[in-house]
């Protein structure tokens, strides 16, 4: 299963591009109306980008009234990236959304680096939004918390019905000449292919933390990208800043993705998930994995 | 949607401070002049916003200023080379006016001579911050030039006249001070060119507009 990640497609200029998702996610959308942060809102780095957009959006009245029922009309399964400022504004939304036969999932953005956090902790908005929805609810949760298991374990207990990970790092870009800040927020989010590994090291930790079903995203963009996503446990991937750059970005991952699978020998994506946390197989009774010598020498030293 | 399609550099050629990108054009649409394409290099993650400056057979060519790691390696090209080519891109020049007057500043030329070739060749004003910038110029047929410390705005003639602009902001917006009506061509930097990324919004007599998809061309609402 493939989605976009939510900020990174507009569904209503590029029907084609949702239309070749599983599942298209929303740009997150506040209560109120937000015209987003003064630009210059975006910069390509070395490696990756950082953006600061802050959030633009028509607000839920508008988007409930004039976006939603042409998004409905494409035909795509709908899932809506919800924000807000404090644990009550995200219930509220949640509420409303509740009535919305045509909203599959909602996806609670508890991380977004560029504007300020709701005051509840993640676990707080969660319980908050289960009270007020029977909607499956993900969690997208930030890379930079000390230890994102517990986040997950936590939203978990607080009723979340899924993880989205990961969303992207805060970061800073100073220009060649002024070396000064290059986005007009001076920090902004940090995406693209550097981000891989911190998204796998949050789904692999998150796996083993819960049992929920895991978007894995942050810098897929290949086939082989979506696959370690996988292994690591995701169910689902989410593909971002590679919209920027192509916007058949996520057709094409899906057809590399069935390529390594046959490469790897595995039937199906469900053959591969979590595969990463499982021993490698016995060749002729030792088992291949380096690690299993390792983990004696450090028993012996231990003990 | 437009494709988005691999093409071969014909060639590169340095216009004064400029590189003129030639890439061979296939069956890309060249699009109505004003409207852009999203070039990309292997050598960078993200694409770069180019309006079509020349419409050549069989090319497409488009005016680089490399000022930055992106635009450097688009002018770094060579004969041969791939870039991806993703456009025709956003709402280019409304092209139903009397008495054309073409005003660019800097890079902002970049589209007036594919515009200038749909209008006729009409009269164009254009400056730029150096003698080295202004051999741009020879681009643009029946072109007034300006250097600084002159700017467009010291020699647009005062009668009636329909106003095509592209060029900075603050060169648009002392255009705009004189001529209200003038369509304007705005940049702004840009990670997507099909609305997906937010990068380009600008906040326009107190609306936030995606140039990408809203512009990059906008008049101001009657």
């Amino acid at each position: 299963m493939i989605l976009n990640a939510s900020g990174c497609l507009d569904a209503l200029t590029a029907p084609e591009a949702a239309l070749s998702l599983d599942a298209f996610v929303t740009k997150t959308v506040t209560p109120l109306p937000r015209g987003g942060n003064v630009p210059v809102r975006i910069a390509e780095t070395q490696h990756g980008m950082l953006n600061s957009i802050g959030l633009a959006n028509p607000g839920l009245d508008a988007f409930l009234a004039e976006t939603l029922p042409r998004l409905v009309m494409l035909g795509v399964p709908l899932w809506v990236s919800v924000g807000g400022f404090s644990a009550r504004e995200y219930a509220t939304s949640c509420a409303r959304l509740d009535a919305c036969e045509e909203v599959h999932v909602l996806e609670l953005n508890l991380s977004c680096p560029n504007v300020d956090e709701a005051p509840e902790s993640a676990a707080e908005i969660v319980a908050a939004c289960r009270a007020a929805t029977s909607k499956p609810l993900y969690a997208k949760l930030s890379p930079s918390a000390w230890d994102v298991a517990v986040v997950a374990r936590a939203v978990e207990d607080a009723g979340a019905d899924g993880l989205s990970l990961v969303n992207t790092l805060r970061g800073l870009a100073l220009d060649e000449r002024t070396l000064r800040p290059r986005l007009a927020t001076a920090t902004g989010g940090y995406s693209g292919p550097p981000l891989k590994p911190v998204a796998l090291a949050a789904v692999w930790a998150c796996r083993r933390a819960t049992r929920l079903p895991i978007v894995g995203m942050g810098g897929v963009w290949t086939g082989r990208d979506a696959l370690e996503l996988h292994a690591a446990g995701a169910t689902a991937i989410g593909v971002g800043t590679a919209l920027f750059a192509d916007p058949a970005a996520a057709a094409r991952i899906r057809g590399e993705l069935l390529s390594e699978l046959k490469t790897h020998g595995l039937s199906s994506v469900s053959d591969a998930i979590g595969i990463a946390h499982d021993e490698l197989p016995r060749v002729g009774g030792v088992t291949a994995r380096r690690s299993t010598k390792s983990l004696d020498l450090v028993q012996k030293r231990t003990a | 949607m437009p494709a988005r399609e691999l093409r071969e550099v014909v060639a590169t050629e340095h216009v004064g401070a400029y590189t003129l990108l030639r890439v061979a054009r296939g069956r890309l649409d060249a699009g109505l002049p004003g409207q852009f394409f999203m070039l990309g290099t292997p050598r960078r993650l993200l694409p770069r916003p180019m309006s079509l400056c020349l419409a050549p057979p069989d090319e497409l060519a488009f005016l680089v200023d490399p000022i930055g790691p992106g635009t450097r390696a688009l002018a770094a090209l060579s004969p041969g080379d791939e870039v991806s080519v993703f456009g025709p891109l956003g709402n280019g020049f409304r092209l139903d006016v009397e008495r054309p007057l073409l005003v660019g500043g800097g890079i902002g030329i970049a589209p007036l001579p594919y515009l200038s070739s749909w209008l006729d060749e009409p009269p164009a004003i254009l400056g730029f911050r150096s003698e080295w910038h202004a051999e741009a110029a020879a681009l643009v047929p029946n072109a007034q030039v300006v250097v600084e410390p002159t700017y467009v705005t010291d020699v647009i003639p005062r009668e009636r006249r329909d106003v095509l602009a592209c060029g900075p902001e603050p060169m648009l917006e002392a255009v705009r001070a004189l001529v209200p009506a003038a369509q304007l061509a705005w940049e702004a930097p840009m990670a997507c060119g099909y609305g997906a990324c937010y990068g380009c919004a600008v906040e326009l007599d107190g609306e936030w507009r995606r140039l990408c998809v809203d512009g990059p061309v906008l008049e101001r609402a009657a």
